[in-house]
């Protein structure tokens, strides 16, 4: 059974109500909690380490996988190795979450090590939110690592979150291409405030033929929070990438990008885009002549930004 | 009724301060169609931020509906019902056509109302309420959903500040006929910023400033043979001196 604190986090993580749909695995500070399987998708506890194998059967369709992870114990650190195997031509909709609930004064963390071996044709989003919340003094700290590797036609979408609350992350993601015509779609959102700190890097490597990446990072640093993105996306083969960083920076924060692009192919073919500045005072004005205050205003502008 | 009174607004600038308004008085009465036309850099932009709020007057008042609003903020304006369309509208990465539409109607607009709106400015909803309003669309585009925001308000006083700028004949034509609509239903006090002679035709009054000031006031046959007669296009001192 869950408590209402798990509830809420999976709620907010995973949107779950209760134990959702689908096939399930619920980690609660460092334990399996629930877990569902599906006629064509399988979870198994890994037997070497900590963590869990997701096995989807070729040819999947329409099915997601929910596998949040919520720490509720003060100074509880958790590392986790997740695999995924998505079959030849499977379309599956994957929801990892992670909600860290601290009102200890020690810091709580989790360290998970996503990675997934895409199949043939087969098409995977892939969402994940991060969360932290306690009034404790303890830091809430995510350092998710996520690894892809694609086959021929494979198309995976990453839209990793994380919206308030987290202390201290250091998030890896690296993509491989290896496979002709796949594809990697990676939208990252990040709000940071107080006095925490973002670290986000990536790898993608987009060598097999016709090979397609679009990275998209939007983030809105607060107070005298501090982050650094460094997306470097290589081109081995006729390829395509484009890698795009937004950030709105307020208060007395701090962002830095650093988009990188390497050509290593004659048909190669990479952008990158970067901008960073704060909210420009002709969208809050116009949003004050349609009624909203300017908290208000700003508020608006900054949930459409992460959106 | 809107009534400015002796309204001055002066700016400090590099080489000392500037008067953008000077004395400037004028009542609007309610429903009424004004247009507020001048040359360039005349101060007709000016006075229209400054009755939103948008600038503080260095002296003088605005009375809207017998209150003084000259110390109001722009948000306290805009729920007492004025409204104003950017000349240039900014652009918000990540906020729809829709989501703008929803702030200004202050509720969530159903498809329809967000349709109705939409076609008033020459837009096809289909094709707009889920685009999001950034670079992405062309300057008349996003001037024109501007227009429908304002529209969106239904608030008793209108200000459009150059409504036709950047924006096609055929939308042009479209819009023309939703000024006509608002002052021929009487939904509205309109005060329109235009060079537009069809705009300027719709007028009951057209307002001319030039330097600052209020320098002619009249129905468009008066003062529109004025304007033309005064038009110097190009360099004043070559004409007169030869020389510039």
């Amino acid at each position: 059974m869950l408590n209402e604190i798990q509830e809420k986090i999976l709620s907010i993580v995973a949107d779950m109500k209760g134990t959702g749909e689908g096939a399930v695995n619920i980690r609660s500070d460092g334990k399996k909690a629930f877990r569902r399987n599906t006629e064509h998708i399988v979870i198994e506890s890994k037997t070497d380490k900590d963590g869990i194998d997701i096995r989807i059967a070729p040819g999947t369709k329409h099915e997601s996988v929910h596998i949040p992870v919520v720490l509720t114990q003060g100074g509880f650190r958790d590392m986790v190795y997740n695999d995924f195997y998505v079959g030849e031509g499977a379309d599956v909709t994957i929801v990892a979450g992670c909600g860290i609930h601290n009102c200890s004064g020690c810091d709580s963390q989790h360290d998970g090590i996503h990675t997934f071996y895409v199949g043939k044709n087969a098409r995977v989003k892939y969402i994940e939110k991060h969360y932290g919340e306690g009034e404790g003094g303890g830091k809430r700290i995510l350092n998710p690592q996520t690894i892809l590797y694609l086959e021929e036609g494979a198309s995976v979408t990453l839209e990793t979150s994380q919206i308030r609350g987290v202390d201290d992350t250091k998030r890896y993601t690296r993509a491989e291409c290896r496979g002709a015509g796949s594809e990697i779609i990676i939208r990252e959102n990040l709000l940071t405030h107080g006095d925490q700190s973002a670290v986000s890097e990536m790898d993608v490597f987009l060598s097999g033929f016709d090979t397609k990446a679009q990275v998209v990072s939007r983030s809105v640093a607060q107070g005298s929070s501090s982050q650094v993105f460094y997306p470097r996306v290589s081109g081995n083969n006729k390829c395509f990438g484009h890698v795009q960083c937004d950030a709105i920076i307020m208060g007395s924060a701090k962002v830095r990008a650093i988009p990188e692009i390497t050509c290593n192919h004659v048909d190669a073919s990479l952008i990158h885009e970067a901008a960073i500045g704060r909210i420009a005072g002709e969208q809050i004005l116009k949003l004050m002549t349609l009624g909203l205050t300017a908290e208000e205003a700003e508020q608006k502008i900054l949930e459409g930004f992460l959106r | 009724m809107l009534e400015i009174n002796h309204l001055s607004y002066r700016v400090e600038g590099a080489d000392g301060a500037v008067d953008i308004l000077q004395d400037v008085s004028l009542t609007v009465e309610d429903k009424k169609f004004i247009v507020v036309t001048g040359p360039n850099g005349g101060g007709k932009t000016s006075l229209a931020r400054a009755i939103m709020g948008i600038n503080l007057p260095t002296g003088g008042s605005i009375l809207w509906n017998g209150e003084d609003i000259t110390a109001l903020s722009v948000t306290e304006r805009a729920r007492r019902g004025i409204s104003y369309g950017f000349q240039q509208p900014p652009r918000f990465k990540g906020m729809k056509v829709r989501d703008l539409l929803d702030v200004a109607s202050g509720e969530k607009m159903g498809h329809d109302t967000a349709c109705d709106y939409l076609t008033k400015v020459g837009l096809c909803a289909r094709d707009y309420i889920d685009r999001d309003v950034d670079t992405s669309l062309s300057g008349g585009e996003v001037k024109r959903i501007e227009i429908a925001t304002v529209l969106a308000r239904k608030s008793g006083l209108m200000i459009f500040d150059e409504p036709e700028a950047g924006i096609d004949l055929w939308s042009f034509a479209r819009l023309t006929d939703t000024f006509r609509e608002i002052h021929d239903k009487k939904e509205a006090t309109i005060l329109i910023i235009s060079h537009q002679e069809r705009i300027l035709r719709l007028a009951d009054e057209i307002v001319l400033i030039a330097g600052g000031r209020i320098t002619a006031r009249g129905s468009v046959d008066e003062i529109y043979p004025k304007i033309m007669a005064d038009t110097v296009v190009g360099c004043n001192r070559l004409e007169v001196d030869r020389k510039c």
